[in-house]
C-alpha cells in the first residue's frame, strides 16, 4: 500500500429500511468495496442513483448520512484507520485533511453569512492557518477558480453570486484548509451545461495545482472522463469495473459499463415540414404577473403533425414559460396560438374540452406530477372516464392497452406512484397523457431527472409511440444530446428569445451564431482530453456566468 | 393482522369506554338523572360508588348522563367545525384572489374577538338550547380549521398533478375533493382530535359560567360547578369530572397520534 494516501478495504455500508406495515429491516447498500488513491490523483465514483457512490464518498469521512452506517471494513487516511479514532478523531480529520464539495452550493451555503468567513472557517477553526493567513489563501484560491474580483469577492453574500460562481466558492471553501482529500459530491449536476463547463475546468486546475488528492463522484461518465485518472464504477453498492480512465472509457470489459458509455445513441430520421403544422405559435410576449419585464420576447414556431420540436436553453431561457403559455396557464400579454386549424383561448377557462384533450403535458419530475393517493389505474383511468366517458369494462380494456403500450402490464393497476421505480414513474405519466388521445403532448424535461440508461428507455418508448399514434411533441430540454436524439427541428431559446430555429440538420450544422455555438460545444462528449479542447474554442461566456 | 401499539390500545379502550358510556347512559346509570336519592355529599358507598351530590343526586347517574351531553356536544360541534373550516379552506386556497382575501380577512376579524367572550355575549343574546349551543361553538372554533385547511391546501395546490387536473379540465369539486383532500387528511385527522378536547373543555367551561347545558340536564362542566363549594370541606365531588375531563383529552389524543402514524406511513403517503 505503502504512499496510498486513501486506503479503502472492504467498506460495508448499511441502512435501516422501514418498509410499510412491517417491521424495520437493516439492509446493506454497500457490499465490501476496496480502493486506493494516492496523493495528487483523482478517482472517479460512477453509478446511478442507488448505486453508493455517494455513501462510499461520505464514508471517507467517517460519515453516514440520515441513519446510514458503516458497519464493516477499514477506511485508512494517511496511514490511519479513521473509523476507530471515534468522534474526536473524525472531529480533527473533518474539515481540515478530508473536505466535502456538496452537489448544491446554493442550500449548502448559510445566506446570513459572508462568503470569506465562511470559506475560511474550517481553515481557522482547525488551526491549519491564522486568519490573515487563510484569508489570504482564500483570494488566492478565488483567482485559481477565475471569480470574478477575488480580493472582494469575499464580501459578498451567497445570494449576491450566481450558481456557478457559488459551486466554484464551495470548492475554495474544500481547499481553504489544505486538505489531503477533497470530496467532490457531483459538483456540477445543478449546473447548466454552458456554466458547468467553467465550474469543472476551475476544479480541474485547482486540483492539479494543490496537489491534492480527490474523489469525484457523478452519475454522467463523461463528465468524470474529464477530470479522473482512475474511474471506478458502482451499481447497487458493488464494484462493476475498476480501472484507468483511458481503459474505461477506450476499453470497458463489463457489459453494464459499455452500456454507460454507448448511452444516448438513440437514431431518429429527420422529417420534412408539412404545409400545415399542428400547432403555430406566433409573436409570444409573456410576462409574469406583478413582474416589470417580459420573460418571452415575440416567440413563433411551428410545430408539424407526429413530428418532435426540440425547445433548447439553459435555465432562465424562457422555454418551461413558452409551456406554460401554450397550454393556456400563462395568458401571453401579445401574440397568437394556433392549434389544429383554430385559434386557441389565450387562458385556460376559454378552451374547450376538445382543445385540453388534444393538447396533453408530461412534466420533469413524475413525483409530483401524480396524486400519491390514487393508484396507478386511476391515473391513467381518470381521463377515459373525463374525455371518453369510459367505464367499467371498456374502461379496464383500454388501461391494460395503455399499459402494454407503456411497456408496465396490467399488474400495476392498483399500485400506489410510491412503489414505482423513477422509470416507471415517467412510463406512468405519458400513459396519463396518451390516455386522452392528443394530438400533441409538451414533454418538460421529462428525461432530466432521470438515470441515463432509464432515460435512454424513455427516450425510445416515446419515439415508438410518436409513430404508433401520430403525436406531435413539444420536447423541452437543456441536454443536446437528447435533442439530437429525437427532435425533427429544433428551437434554440436564449434570455426570452429564439435565437435560432429550422430543421435539425439546418441548426445542428455550422455556421453556428455565437450562443448555439457554446451550447453545442459545452455538452461534454465520452472523450478524453475533451475539455481542453473546448476551452481552448470558446467564443462567449455562459449567461450564468 | 395490523398491531395496535400499548399507549394507543390504552387510549383506544377509554375513548371506546366514553364513548359507548354515552350512547347507552340510560341503560347504564343505577338511578334517575335527576332523581334525589339520599343525603348531601355523601362519601362513595355500595349503593353509590362515586357518593352523591350537592342536592344528594348519586354521582355515577350525573357523570353518565353528564359525559353524554358533553360528548354530544363535542362531537356534533367538532364536524360542523371541521366540515365547514375546510370545505371553506380549501375553497380559498383553489380559487385564490378576492375570494381568498374576503374568506381570509372575515376569518381573521372573528380570530381577532377571543373565543370564550364571543361564545358568551351570543349565547346570553339568543336562547341557551343545544342546537345553538353546537352551533356557536362550531362555527366559532372552524376559523382554526379554516387556517390550517387553507395552508395546507395551498401547498397541495402548486403540486404538479393538481396542474395536471387543471390542465385536463377538471372542475373545482373533483379538484378539492379527489385531489387535494385525501393529501390534506392526516394534519386534519391530528387537528380533529385536539379540537375535539377544546370542544369538550369549551362546553365544559361555558356551563361552569352558566351560559351552556341548563340545569337540571348535566354535563361535566355543570356537575364541576354544582359541587365546587364541597372542595372546601374536602368533598371530592367536583374534582371527579375534572378527572373525566382529563382521561377522555388525553386518550382521544392517544388515538389521533396513532390514526396519523398510520395514514403517513400508508402507501402513498406523504411521511
Amino acid at each position: 500500500m505503502g504512499d496510498a494516501m486513501l486506503d479503502v478495504r472492504d467498506l460495508k455500508i448499511g441502512a435501516t429500511a422501514y418498509p410499510p406495515g412491517e417491521p424495520p429491516q437493516e439492509i446493506e447498500i454497500v457490499h465490501g468495496v476496496s480502493f486506493q488513491l494516492e496523493k495528487g490523483k483523482v478517482l472517479g465514483l460512477i453509478g446511478e442513483s442507488g448505486a453508493g457512490k455517494s455513501t462510499i464518498g461520505l464514508a471517507a469521512l467517517g460519515y453516514g448520512r440520515g441513519g446510514v452506517e458503516i458497519t464493516g471494513g477499514e477506511v485508512w487516511i494517511n496511514g490511519r484507520d479513521i473509523l476507530k479514532g471515534g468522534m474526536r478523531g473524525l472531529r480533527k480529520l473533518r474539515g481540515a485533511e478530508v473536505t466535502y464539495v456538496a452537489q448544491s452550493a446554493a442550500a449548502a451555503f448559510n445566506p446570513a453569512k459572508k462568503l470569506m468567513e465562511q470559506v475560511t472557517e474550517a481553515a481557522i477553526h482547525h488551526n491549519r492557518f491564522p486568519k490573515s493567513e487563510a484569508e489570504a489563501r482564500a483570494v488566492t484560491l478565488f483567482a485559481k477558480l477565475g471569480l470574478p474580483d477575488p480580493e472582494t469577492f469575499g464580501n459578498r453574500y451567497p445570494h449576491q453570486v450566481s450558481g456557478g460562481q457559488l459551486q466554484r466558492a464551495m470548492t475554495a471553501l474544500a481547499l481553504c484548509p489544505e486538505p489531503d482529500l477533497v470530496v467532490f459530491d457531483e459538483p456540477t449536476t445543478a449546473l447548466d451545461v454552458t456554466t458547468q463547463i467553467d465550474v469543472l475546468a476551475a476544479i480541474k486546475e485547482a486540483i492539479r495545482d494543490t496537489g491534492v488528492a480527490a474523489l469525484y463522484i457523478t452519475h454522467d461518465l463523461a463528465v468524470v472522463a474529464q477530470v479522473s485518472d482512475d474511474i471506478m464504477v458502482l451499481r447497487n453498492g458493488d464494484k462493476v469495473e475498476y480501472g484507468s480512465a483511458d481503459q474505461i472509457i477506450n476499453a470497458p470489459q463489463e457489459d453494464y459499463t459499455r452500456a454507460l458509455v454507448s448511452v444516448r445513441s438513440i437514431e431518429h430520421e429527420e422529417q420534412p415540414p408539412t404545409p400545415d403544422p399542428v400547432l403555430r405559435v406566433s409573436g409570444i410576449t409573456a410576462r409574469y404577473k406583478g413582474t416589470p419585464f417580459d420573460v418571452l420576447h415575440d416567440v413563433s414556431v411551428d410545430l408539424h403533425p407526429g413530428q418532435t420540436l426540440a425547445v433548447v436553453g439553459e435555465s432562465g431561457s424562457g422555454k418551461s414559460t413558452l409551456a406554460r403559455v401554450i397550454t393556456g396557464l400563462l395568458p401571453p400579454r401579445s401574440g397568437e396560438i394556433e392549434f389544429a386549424g383554430r385559434t386557441l383561448s389565450p387562458a385556460l377557462e376559454g378552451r374547450s374540452r376538445e382543445d385540453l384533450r388534444e393538447l396533453q403535458m408530461i412534466y420533469q419530475m413524475a413525483d409530483v406530477a401524480m396524486n400519491p393517493r390514487q393508484t396507478v389505474g386511476t391515473i391513467i383511468g381518470r381521463p377515459l372516464e373525463f374525455y371518453f366517458g369510459l367505464k367499467g369494462k371498456e374502461k379496464r380494456r383500454r388501461l391494460k392497452e395503455l399499459l402494454d403500450e407503456i411497456e408496465m402490464g396490467d399488474g400495476f393497476i392498483d399500485r400506489y406512484p410510491a412503489e414505482l421505480s423513477g422509470g416507471q414513474k415517467q412510463r406512468v405519466c405519458i400513459a396519463r397523457a396518451l390516455a386522452a388521445k392528443p394530438k400533441m403532448i409538451i414533454c418538460d424535461e421529462v428525461t432530466s431527472a432521470l438515470d441515463p440508461l432509464v432515460a435512454d428507455g424513455i427516450l425510445k418508448l416515446l419515439l415508438n409511440l410518436q409513430k404508433i399514434e401520430n403525436v406531435a411533441f413539444l420536447f423541452i430540454t437543456h441536454d443536446i444530446a437528447t435533442v439530437r436524439a429525437i427532435a425533427d427541428s429544433i428551437a434554440v431559446m436564449y434570455r426570452g428569445k429564439v435565437v435560432r430555429y429550422g430543421s435539425k440538420s439546418q441548426v445542428l450544422s455550422p455556421p453556428f451564431d455565437d450562443y448555439t455555438d457554446l451550447l453545442l460545444s459545452s455538452v461534454p462528449e465520452m472523450k478524453l482530453g475533451w475539455l481542453e479542447e473546448v476551452i481552448a474554442h470558446r467564443k462567449m461566456e455562459s449567461a450564468g456566468n | 393482522m395490523m398491531r395496535i401499539p400499548f399507549a394507543a390500545a390504552v387510549g383506544l379502550f377509554f375513548t371506546a369506554l366514553y364513548f359507548l358510556a354515552a350512547i347507552f347512559a340510560p341503560l347504564l346509570a343505577p338511578y334517575g338523572m335527576a332523581e334525589v336519592v339520599g343525603d348531601v355529599w355523601e362519601p362513595s358507598s355500595a349503593t353509590h360508588l362515586l357518593g352523591t351530590d350537592n342536592i344528594g343526586r348519586d354521582l355515577l347517574t350525573r357523570m353518565i348522563y353528564g359525559g353524554r351531553t358533553t360528548i354530544f356536544i363535542a362531537t356534533a360541534a367538532t364536524v360542523l367545525s371541521f366540515t365547514t373550516g375546510s370545505v371553506l379552506g380549501f375553497l380559498a386556497a383553489v380559487l385564490g384572489g378576492w375570494a381568498d382575501q374576503l374568506l381570509s380577512r372575515a376569518v381573521d376579524l372573528l380570530m381577532s374577538i377571543p373565543s370564550l367572550i364571543f361564545a358568551l355575549v351570543v349565547l346570553s343574546v339568543m336562547p341557551v338550547t343545544v342546537p345553538v349551543l353546537i352551533l356557536v361553538m362550531g362555527l366559532l372554533d372552524s376559523t382554526r380549521v379554516f387556517r390550517l385547511a387553507r395552508a395546507v391546501a395551498v401547498d397541495i395546490n402548486v403540486m404538479d398533478y393538481v396542474e395536471a387536473a387543471k390542465l385536463r379540465g377538471e372542475g373545482r369539486v373533483w379538484i378539492i375533493f379527489r385531489e387535494i383532500l385525501p393529501n390534506a387528511l392526516s394534519p386534519l385527522v391530528a387537528e380533529m382530535g385536539l379540537r375535539f378536547i377544546f370542544m369538550v373543555l369549551f362546553v365544559s367551561t361555558l356551563s361552569f359560567l352558566g351560559l351552556g347545558v341548563q340545569p337540571p340536564e348535566a354535563d361535566w362542566g355543570g356537575i364541576v360547578k354544582e359541587n365546587k363549594d364541597g372542595i372546601v370541606y374536602g368533598i371530592p365531588a367536583a374534582l371527579i369530572p375534572a378527572f373525566a375531563i382529563a382521561t377522555l383529552a388525553i386518550s382521544v389524543n392517544l388515538v389521533a397520534d396513532w390514526v396519523l402514524n398510520r395514514t403517513t406511513s400508508l402507501k402513498g403517503g406523504r411521511g
